[in-house]
C-alpha cells in the first residue's frame, strides 16, 4: 500500500502547493488524478515516488519509509520520454538498463526487434514512451506513477499503450496512479479519481464527464 | 522502410567524416615521421651552400648558415607538434578541472565564471607574453603560458554540458533503477564529456601551435638556437627584403598547413562525436 500522510509542500517563496494532503493507493489499484495546470499534480507524483521530500507529512510503502537505495519500488514515468533516455545509447541498451524484458512483453507493447539498434532520436515520441514504460516495469517495482504519459499520442496508440500497461499491472498486482488532463481517459481506466485543487484532493465520481466515447 | 534511407544517410556522413579524420591523422603522422627522419640533418651547417634558392638538391633552399630549409622546417613542425600536444592536453585538463569545480556549488560557479570572464577579457597575446615571460620563457614557459590562457572557451562548453547532464532526467532514472553513482558517472556522464574534451583538445591544438610560433617570433618563447618555426620566421625577416623569399614562405606555409590540418581535424571530430552541434 502506497500512502501519503498529510503532505505539505511549498516551492521556495511561493504559496503552499499542497497542504495536508493524504492519498492511499492499494496494490493492484488504478487511481486517477487530474487538475488544472500548475495545481501540483506532477509535484504530488514526485513526492509519492520519493524524488522530492515533503516539508511535512510522509510517504510510506506498506507502513515503512520509502527505500533510499536500490531499485526504487515506486517508478515514475514522465511526460517527456525523450528526456528520460540517454541520447547516446541505443534502444537495446536503454531497454536493458534496469532489467531484461521478456520478448512477450516487448511484443505486447509493440516494441520492434529492429528498434534495438536505433538511437532515441530515430524513434517517435510514442515509440519512445513505450520503451520507457517497459524499462520501468522491472521485477521488484510495486507502484507506477504515469504522469501524462499518453498526452502526445494519437488515440489509437494511446489505446494500445494503456491496454498493454493495464494488462501488465493487473497481472502483477501493481498499483498505478494515472495523472492526466483527460478526464474521459481517467473515467475509462481508473477505479477511483481525484481532482487536485488548491492543494488538496477531492474524490470525484468515476463517470467524470458525460463522454465515454473517448480513447482507451 | 522509411527508416532505411535515414540510416544510410547518417552512415555515409559518418563514413565521410571518418575517412577525413583518417587522412588528416595520416598527414600529421607523416609530418611527425619526416621530422624524426630528416629533422636532424637540418642542423648540418654548410657555408658553401648558404642562402641558395630552392633547387633539386635543397627543395626549400638553404638558410644563412647553409642549413637545409626543408629539414629545418620539418624539425620545426615536429617541435611545434610536441609543444602543441603538451599545451593543448594541459589546457584541456585545466578546462575540465575548472568545469567540474564550477558545478560543485554556487560560490565555486561564480568564482570560475569570474576567472573565465577575466581571462577572456584580457588580450590573448598580452596575457600569453606575460605568463611566458614570468615563467622564464623556454619550452616549459611556452607550454604553461598556452595551457593557462586557452582554457576559458572549453571550460564554458564543458560546464554547460555538465550542468545539463547533471540535471538530465535519465541520470535520475538510472539512479532510481538502483544504479550506483559510479555506474552513472561511467556510463552516462563520461561518454558525454569525453568527446567534448577530445574535440576541445583538437580545436585547441592549432591555437597552441600558432601562439607558440607567435610567442617565439616575438622573442618570448623558445630560444633562438632551437629550430622552431617562430625562430625561423623571425630570422627570415632580416633576409626577406634582400630577396631571399624562401626563408619566410616555406616555414610560414608549413605552419599554415599544419594549423589548417588540425582545424579540419577538430571539425571532423566534432561532426563525428558531437553531431548535435554540427547538424544543420
Amino acid at each position: 500500500m502506497l500512502e501519503a500522510h498529510d503532505l505539505q509542500f511549498t516551492h521556495a517563496a511561493r504559496p503552499p502547493l499542497l497542504s495536508r494532503l493524504s492519498l492511499r493507493i492499494e496494490a493492484g489499484e488504478v487511481v486517477g488524478l487530474y487538475g488544472d495546470s500548475g495545481s501540483g499534480k506532477t509535484t504530488l507524483g514526485r513526492l509519492l515516488a520519493g524524488e522530492l521530500r515533503p516539508q511535512a507529512g510522509q510517504v510510506t510503502l506498506d507502513g515503512n519509509d520509502l527505500p533510499k537505495q536500490g531499485l526504487h519500488p515506486v517508478q515514475r514515468l514522465s511526460q517527456a520520454p525523450e528526456h528520460a533516455v540517454n541520447p547516446r545509447w541505443r534502444i537495446g541498451r536503454i531497454l536493458h538498463e534496469a532489467w531484461t524484458p521478456p520478448d512477450a512483453m516487448l511484443e505486447a507493447f509493440g516494441i520492434g526487434r529492429d528498434w534495438h539498434s536505433r538511437f532515441p532520436h530515430e524513434l517517435s515520441g510514442g515509440e519512445l514512451q513505450r520503451v520507457n514504460v517497459v524499462r520501468a516495469l522491472a521485477p521488484g517495482i510495486r507502484y507506477l506513477i504515469a504522469d501524462e504519459i499518453s498526452a502526445m499520442l494519437d488515440t489509437l496508440t494511446q489505446a494500445e499503450l494503456w491496454r498493454a500497461l493495464l494488462g501488465e499491472t493487473e497481472r502483477r498486482g501493481l498499483g498505478l496512479l494515472i495523472i492526466s488532463h483527460d478526464t474521459d481517459l481517467l473515467a475509462r481506466l481508473a477505479q477511483r479519481c481525484y481532482r487536485l485543487e488548491d492543494g488538496s484532493l477531492t474524490r470525484s465520481p468515476v463517470s467524470l464527464s458525460s463522454g465515454t466515447s473517448s480513447p482507451a | 522502410m522509411a527508416i532505411t534511407p535515414i540510416e544510410t544517410r547518417i552512415d555515409t556522413r559518418r563514413l565521410g567524416l571518418l575517412t577525413r579524420l583518417g587522412v588528416l591523422l595520416a598527414v600529421v603522422a607523416l609530418a611527425w615521421l619526416a621530422a624524426l627522419w630528416l629533422g636532424a640533418s637540418g642542423d648540418r651547417v654548410d657555408f658553401a651552400a648558404r642562402l641558395s634558392p630552392p633547387d633539386a638538391h635543397h627543395w626549400f633552399g638553404t638558410d644563412v648558415m647553409g642549413r637545409d630549409l626543408l629539414a629545418r622546417t620539418l624539425e620545426g613542425l615536429g617541435l611545434s607538434l610536441r609543444i602543441g600536444l603538451l599545451a593543448a592536453a594541459l589546457g584541456t585538463l585545466v578546462a575540465l578541472g575548472l568545469a567540474v569545480v564550477s558545478t560543485l556549488n554556487r560560490m565555486a560557479d561564480i568564482g570560475v565564471g569570474l576567472l573565465t570572464d577575466m581571462t577572456l577579457g584580457l588580450p590573448h597575446l598580452v596575457l600569453l607574453m606575460l605568463v611566458a615571460f614570468a615563467l622564464g620563457g623556454g619550452p616549459q614557459g611556452v607550454v604553461l603560458a598556452i595551457a593557462l590562457t586557452h582554457w576559458p572557451r572549453l571550460t564554458r562548453v564543458l560546464r554547460a554540458e555538465l550542468l545539463q547532464l547533471l540535471n538530465a532526467d535519465y541520470l535520475r532514472v538510472s539512479r532510481r533503477f538502483g544504479k550506483s553513482r559510479g555506474f552513472v558517472i561511467r556510463t552516462h556522464v563520461l561518454p558525454h564529456l569525453a568527446p567534448q574534451c577530445l574535440v576541445g583538445f583538437l580545436l585547441m591544438f592549432p591555437h597552441a601551435i600558432l601562439h607558440e610560433a607567435a610567442l617565439t617570433f616575438l622573442g618570448f618563447g623558445l630560444s633562438p638556437g632551437q629550430p622552431a618555426l617562430g625562430v625561423m620566421l623571425a630570422e627570415s625577416l632580416r633576409y626577406l627584403s634582400a630577396g631571399h623569399w624562401w626563408l619566410g614562405v616555406f616555414p610560414g606555409a608549413a605552419l599554415l598547413a599544419m594549423v589548417l590540418t588540425f582545424d579540419r581535424l577538430g571539425s571532423a571530430a566534432r561532426g563525428l562525436f558531437v553531431p548535435r552541434e554540427t547538424m544543420p
